[in-house]
């Protein structure tokens, strides 16, 4: 009876252990309190902000966190905090609040924020309300992103353009785009290599020869892509329960997307395209020496210094469709965030840690060894001078454009820019003019959005009296 | 009930209890809740709001839903035949007693034990337009423009029925288990008749293991709708113009990417009955072609 007792308590101290093996992980450790931060940068971003973090731990003895890099970091949140156990600290991006917010999945910081006098005068008014949704802040900026042209100075000169002046007008980056692009083609029996510019109408428009080289790629803009209607003044959204995926900006965009198909061929581009990694792998076709010109934000050094160490570059503001931007550069900018996920264990020791990386000589260093800029307000003497991307100052300015804008605030902002991405394969198939795909991405987008809403008007008042809970946290 | 009964009964809940407390939790529950939640609006984190039919309502007006649908029973119209008949005819070709013949069904069977995702990377590199080995082989054979396999939606489906056959490995196996158990009496006896090789396999061979021709065609029905992961690994989910968006890849963008869990839920109570359909429809049709030995 005793020994099938024990065995018993045993397998119970079994099933025990297991369970807390399931945990969220140790809450204190040497009496300094644990706080877990889940952060989706990998490789320098990553190391970058563990040196951060190092710091932090150093700085004091009541708080030690844990950082840890997670792929698909949006999704296991969601997943993390449905479940009870999300990690303390987050590190999304700025489109990830208003949908993350309104699902519920965010603490609201203003209470503390408010106590720890940290407020929208220290930060880009820009930056700032991309923290911020329905009247909340939701997380605090680490480093933000905008993009510019990014440009192969030897790539310039084989094609007998000026390497230090990259295209000031939509018109001329169109040009040298095509004057940048190379082709081999069969002329009286043999292949010749000659630049786009140089064939023959006919040539032009028979298609029949192999892109060995472009002068820029609509469709290589990575994370991107969806912004192309920045640079033509196209609107996204009214800010009233109205999507505007068809107004005439985002006409005027694909109606281009369309052309470049056009122009090139849509096999042409298929088997040029082909073949080539993913955004930021060392194998897109900008590292590898046959795009001459990419939009490209300020980490794209890092990349250069990583994967193609030999080329030469330079950075400019992409130019805008003619009329667009009222004379100030056109930028497309976001901001990674720190945010505490709902139910996260030590909320008040991960709301000092965001707060330390608020602080001017810390946000610096992050942005510094991130190739990036801050979203601070001031910038310290000799930030730009002693930064490691030459370009940054352009970035920075860029970023303060009046002309620069984020893809819409909007909860659905993922399904949006998923059907915005079918419309482009559809224009650049040439199987939809611009126009009908696009009606289609609106009547969708606005089906899906008028079910977010209706769901709205039924939990939003019960969510907002939620949010209130926490303004004397 | 008696105490030693009771007893044994206990002692053999007790031990089968991991399996019912798992099957429970995560089996069990989860189905049932999705019965549920398929007449709500629930983002998984908040609570769920109740929506009666409109969920389901949806799914009718839903073009991208019947997009996927129709991309499904398409792929399925290729691939299951090809799959079914090829299987078939790998077997019968390693039934043959030939030298090395254990070697020849070694090979064959491997790929079915690659990972799907290993397996779905090798077969990115053999279809790409401009690298890939497949055009390179064609255009050897004078082919001037071979297919984009993967960029052009006329051929997506079509390159994953291709793929399909990498894995038919298991198939054979359970055709060859029954091409074994065919008498071999009947096969003697037909051939003391004089009949050919091919009447041999029509009249004989065919109807003999009609049973797991049969099997194999439900289980293939039952699996072809719940296609997803070469399709997911290789075209990044939906491929070029949503061509390869196929039924379980939409369940899954619904639950897991956009968070709609009530109308992914919907979504995956149809596939059920769809399957339930196409399976008594198959039964029906295979009813004059099925042949048990009971019989």
């Amino acid at each position: 009876m005793h020994a099938a007792r024990c065995r018993w308590s045993a397998l119970a101290a079994l099933a025990l252990a297991v369970l807390a093996g399931c945990g969220p992980g140790p809450s204190s450790t040497g009496g300094r309190v644990v706080v877990s931060y889940w952060e989706k940068w990998s490789g320098f971003e990553a190391d970058a902000m563990q040196a951060v973090v190092d710091d932090f731990n150093r700085s004091q003895g009541r708080i030690e966190v844990r950082m840890l890099s997670v792929s698909g970091v949006d999704t296991k949140l969601l997943l993390a905090a449905s479940s009870g156990h999300p990690p303390d600290v987050a590190g999304l991006w700025s489109e990830n609040i208003p949908d993350f917010s309104e699902k519920g999945a965010l603490t609201p910081l203003d209470g503390g924020l408010a106590k720890a006098g940290i407020g929208a005068e220290r930060y880009v008014p820009f930056f700032w309300e991309l923290c911020r949704h329905r009247g909340f802040t939701w997380g605090l900026p680490t480093t933000p992103g905008c993009v510019a042209l990014f440009y192969n100075k030897k790539l310039f000169r084989a094609a007998g353009l000026d390497p230090e002046r990259p295209p000031r007008t939509f018109a001329e980056f169109e040009e040298m785009s095509r004057r940048l692009t190379i082709v081999d083609i069969e002329r009286g029996g043999r292949m010749a290599r000659v630049s786009f510019s140089e064939l023959t109408p006919a040539e032009r428009l028979g298609r029949h020869y192999t892109l060995v080289q472009v002068g820029h790629l609509p469709q290589d803009a990575g994370m991107f892509l969806s912004g192309w209607g920045c640079w033509f003044g196209a609107r996204y959204y009214d800010g009233d329960r109205k999507v505007v995926a068809d107004d005439a900006g985002q006409v005027a965009t694909y109606d281009w997307l369309r052309e470049t198909a056009q122009t090139y061929g849509v096999d042409n581009l298929r088997n040029f395209i082909e073949g080539f990694g993913v955004a930021q792998s060392g194998q897109t076709p900008f590292l590898g020496g046959t795009e001459a010109m990419v939009v490209q934000g300020p980490w794209m050094p890092n990349f250069i210094a990583k994967y193609a160490p030999g080329l030469e570059w330079g950075a400019a503001a992409c130019p805008a469709a003619e009329g667009v931007g009222g004379g100030s550069p056109v930028t497309l900018a976001q901001c990674d965030v720190v945010a505490i996920p709902r139910g996260a264990s030590h909320p008040k020791e991960a709301f000092e840690f965001i707060c330390y990386l608020q602080r001017q000589e810390v946000a610096e260093k992050l942005a510094r060894a991130q190739q990036k800029f801050t979203a601070l307000r001031s910038v310290s003497p000799g930030f730009i001078e002693h930064h490691p991307n030459p370009a940054i100052g352009l970035f920075l300015a860029l970023s303060r454009s009046p002309a620069a804008r984020s893809v819409p605030r909007l909860s659905i902002w993922h399904e949006y820019d998923a059907e915005l991405a079918v419309a482009r394969e559809r224009v650049l198939s040439l199987r939809f003019s611009s126009a009908d795909a696009l009606r289609e991405v609106q009547e969708r987008v606005q089906w899906r959005l008028d079910r977010v809403m209706r769901r709205w008007d039924v939990v939003g008042a019960e969510r907002v009296a939620e949010w209130r809970a926490y303004e004397d946290w | 009930m008696k105490t030693g009964e009771a007893r044994r009964t206990a002692l053999g809940l007790a031990f089968t209890s991991p399996w019912i407390v798992g099957f429970a939790a995560f089996t069990l529950f989860p189905v049932c809740a999705s019965v549920y939640y398929s007449f709500c609006d629930y983002d998984v984190l908040s609570r769920p709001v109740w929506v009666g039919l409109l969920n389901y309502q949806d799914m009718v007006t839903d073009r991208v839903f019947w997009q996927s649908v129709s991309n499904t029973l398409v792929f399925n119209l290729m691939a299951l035949p090809i799959g079914l008949v090829s299987a078939l005819a790998l077997a019968l070709l390693l039934n043959e007693p030939v030298r090395l013949r254990g070697v020849f069904r070694a090979v064959y069977y491997l790929p079915s034990l690659v990972p799907a995702v290993a397996g779905a990377m090798v077969w990115l590199w053999i279809l790409n337009s401009r690298l890939g080995l497949l055009n390179q082989a064609l255009e050897a054979l004078g082919v001037s423009s071979p297919p984009q396999w993967l960029t052009d939606p006329a051929w997506t489906k079509p390159s994953l029925a291709l793929v399909s056959l990498w894995g038919c490995g298991n198939t054979v196996v359970i055709y060859l288990a029954a091409l074994q158990g065919v008498p071999r009496s009947l096969l003697e006896a037909a051939m003391i008749d004089g009949a050919s090789p091919w009447k041999r396999l029509v009249h004989v061979t065919l109807p003999a293991i009609s049973p797991v021709i049969y099997f194999n065609l439900l289980i293939g029905i039952i699996g072809g709708l719940q296609v997803f992961s070469a399709a997911f690994v290789m075209m990044g989910g939906a491929g070029p113009e949503r061509s390869v968006l196929f039924y379980a890849i939409y369940i899954y963008q619904n639950a897991f990417e956009y968070r709609h869990m009530g109308y992914a839920s919907a979504m995956a109570w149809m596939l059920c009955l769809l399957i339930m359909a196409l399976t008594w429809v198959a039964s029906r049709l295979a009813r004059g072609f099925v042949h048990y030995p009971s019989e």
